[in-house]
């Protein structure tokens, strides 16, 4: 390709030119040795893309995760070799475990340095990969530009997921002929074949008592309303996972709730009782169904994924669909017949009603002055129905699971594959950059602690996030493993800090607030959903409150613990 | 346990053997053998590997390899329908005493002896790896000093082709 009306450019403009065609309009980043000639690029592109730096590479990686995940497009991000690539490491698999499409661009030394421990060199592709769909490490300027549409090619087909591209500075300076493409194209799947479709069809109108179980993958097809009209034709309940929060909206009557460690009740007893279990772009993670063979015992499982590698992985299945998830699953209900159970309604209600009362004892028999269901109960209230959601990992994550009401997809933004504590808040401000309107970031002084850094970038930006920290002072998930199967021992779990969140949020730049009602919450927090920038509540818990309730791990539905049987502590 | 061979079409790109191998330890999975070269289009290579386990197994082995990027095709090569051979060195000692028996199983073998020196005889021989098991275990008693299993190479009989 030489067209004679055209001048080369460098590998780092073509790099720039190639994002910008590629629709990127936001990156987030860090810079360094090795990527100085991008961001000169990127400095003189500051009107066609905005670049947000952070505090460190990996908010970096989590923003550009969380800007995915709420904006349904690719997620970008640049850092230097060597540390800067490292840190990185992560948010990448962060991203992969969550299936979450973004394209990495990193550094490196230049050829010639390649591979003699130069400083800051370090062979990030080795490194990630495990961790990536795919990478690359790119040797030649003039398969510079192809590399990059081909990234954000397999990073959006298919099961989505991060694809990094390793580039030496050499080829960065280095000069090539670029002509600018159109955006590229996911790659098209057929959805599964008619055969299978009428036979899942057949299968399903057999059932007396089925269950749509739905993940990340129905999530992030925008599956929603149509989830919901199949329920109701074919008379079955949904179930989700935890990635599949937020698909339809949590009130939902056809919705049961979460299933499996921390699940509701209701979804969790549905799915032993079921006789059919449809499982929509859902992976069947062991946080989801505990033990494996114990997992829906009563039932036939029929799966729908874009991932021929996921059938039969986890648990084997009765019939697996594979093709691309959206038309596949149209096309199963168009063959559908509709049917009416009468006695899995009957049952359902019950369990429905089961569960109300289990989660109003375990509400009951909170320690904290003010239960952490209250505080849930406050931001549904207040918050919008187009307000983000975004949490850390721990305790809080699963009661946001638990009592937060989801209206609209693409609005929860958590970890839940890889759990990585510290997600929260690049993540937030990755959804902030996203929407341009108020996020909430659910978190706990535990997982804040890693990556509060961030807070510097929030109050820079402008972001608008309300950070709630819901503070006991202890690491509360694995204190509640060792009240529950440690014997109390606490080993490392007692954080007992000295730490001041207000005094450290304001100390950023940031507003904050500490409250100890559930009034107080309420009035900080309309304060704070009307803040341009970053602010703060801390709010406090009671050290001993337990997630419920729970599957131990391993376990299955006998093994539920739904009240905390301690006497009252000392 | 059964026995699997897999032939695996891969782009002849950077990293591509790393990510092969890299998938068999992050998944768990053990193989027996793993071998690579060119083949009549420089642009691919194709790896054959042979593994022990169970259908489940290698099922999800197959799943994996076919999600791998520059993997363009995986298939398992049907008991009863493929060629396979593999090739050994191995190295004995040369005493009086075991010289005519080492030339006797070359010779049963259909192995040949490429390096003879007074102390030590190299022998290479060709077959399916259960011949090369066999001509090891008769050599055993004789005094192995070291060998060299390429691990199998294999092909669909008559007129399948892995990509046409």
């Amino acid at each position: 390709m030489q067209p004679n009306n055209q001048r080369k450019l460098t590998g780092a403009r073509i790099l720039i030119e190639t994002l910008i065609e590629q629709g990127v309009s936001d990156v987030f980043g860090y810079p360094g040795g090795q990527v100085v000639d991008i961001y000169d690029e990127l400095f003189k592109a500051r009107r066609r893309i905005r670049h947000i730096l952070t505090a460190h590479e990996q908010g970096a990686a989590h923003a550009a995760d969380g800007y995915a995940r709420v904006s349904g497009k690719v997620g970008t991000v640049i850092a230097t070799s060597g540390p800067g690539a490292t840190n990185l490491v992560t948010g990448i698999a962060t991203a992969m475990l969550d299936s979450v499409p973004m394209v990495i661009i990193t550094g490196n030394v230049p050829t010639r340095l390649i591979g003699r421990d130069s400083f800051q060199e370090i062979n990030i592709t080795g490194i990630t990969f495990s961790i990536t769909k795919h990478n690359y490490f790119v040797t030649d300027v003039n398969e510079l530009a192809d590399t990059v549409r081909e990234a954000f090619q397999i990073a959006k087909s298919g099961r989505p997921g991060p694809v990094l591209i390793d580039i030496p500075k050499d080829v960065q300076t280095a000069k090539a002929y670029y002509s600018a493409a159109p955006e590229i194209q996911a790659i098209r799947q057929d959805p599964a074949d008619d055969q299978q479709i009428e036979k899942a069809a057949e299968m399903i109108g057999n059932a007396q008592r089925p269950l749509l179980y739905i993940g990340g993958g129905a999530a992030a097809t925008d599956l929603g309303e149509e989830l919901i009209s199949f329920a109701e034709k074919t008379d079955s309940f949904i179930t989700s996972s935890f990635m599949g929060l937020s698909a339809i909206p949590s009130e939902c009557e056809r919705f049961l709730g979460m299933e499996g460690m921390h699940g509701r009740y209701a979804s969790t007893k549905a799915t032993v009782e079921a006789d059919l279990i449809i499982g929509i772009g859902v992976r069947f993670s062991d946080r989801a169904t505990g033990n494996t063979k114990r997992y829906a015992k009563n039932a036939k499982i029929i799966q729908l994924d874009t991932d021929l590698s996921e059938i039969n992985k986890n648990v084997i299945v009765d019939l697996g669909l594979v093709g691309d998830l959206k038309n596949t699953f149209r096309l199963l209900a168009d063959h559908v017949s509709p049917a009416v159970h009468t006695a899995w309604h009957e049952r359902v209600s019950e369990l429905k009603r089961e569960g109300r009362m289990i989660f109003d004892k375990i509400n009951e028999s909170s320690r904290s002055s003010v239960s952490p269901r209250t505080f849930f109960d406050v931001i549904n209230d207040l918050k919008q129905p187009e307000t983000v959601i975004a949490t850390d990992v721990g305790q809080h994550q699963m009661w946001t699971a638990q009592y937060i009401k989801f209206e609209q997809p693409r609005r929860f933004v958590s970890s839940g594959g890889l759990g990585t504590m510290g997600y929260g808040m690049g993540a937030a401000i990755g959804a902030s950059a996203a929407t341009g309107k108020q996020t909430i970031l659910i978190t706990g002084d535990g997982s804040f602690g890693m990556n509060l850094n961030e807070l510097a970038t929030a109050v820079t930006y402008r972001t608008p996030l309300v950070i709630v920290l819901m503070n006991n002072s202890v690491l509360g998930m694995v204190r509640q493993w060792q009240t529950l199967f440690f014997g109390g021992r606490y080993s490392a779990t007692k954080l007992d800090r000295k730490t001041d969140f207000v005094k450290l949020a304001q100390a950023f730049g940031a507003k904050a607030e500490r409250i100890s009602s559930a009034e107080e919450f309420r009035a900080a927090l309309s304060r704070a959903l009307k803040q341009n920038g970053p602010y703060l509540i801390d709010v406090p818990i009671d050290k001993d409150e337990l997630v419920l309730p729970m599957i131990p791990a391993g376990g299955s539905l006998e093994d539920l613990i739904t009240t905390d049987e301690r006497k009252t502590q000392q | 346990m059964n026995r699997y061979v897999l032939s695996v079409y891969v782009e002849n790109k950077y990293g591509v053997l790393t990510r092969v191998a890299s998938l068999f330890m992050r998944r768990g999975f053990n193989i027996d053998s793993l071998t690579v070269g060119e083949t009549e289009n420089p642009e691919y290579s194709r790896i054959t590997i042979t593994l022990r386990g169970d259908d489940y197994t290698c099922e999800q082995i197959i799943n994996q390899l076919k999600k791998l990027h520059n993997v363009k095709k995986v298939k398992l090569l049907a008991e009863g329908n493929k060629v396979e051979r593999e090739l050994m060195l191995i190295k004995v000692r040369n005493t009086p005493e075991n010289r005519n028996d080492i030339m006797a199983a070359a010779e049963i073998f259909r192995a040949k002896i490429i390096d003879y020196s007074t102390e030590y005889m190299c022998v290479e021989v060709t077959g399916e790896p259960s011949k090369i098991n066999a001509f090891i275990d008769v050599l055993q008693p004789l005094g192995i000093v070291e060998m060299c299993r390429t691990g199998a190479v294999a092909l669909e009989r008559g007129s399948s082709i892995l990509v046409k």
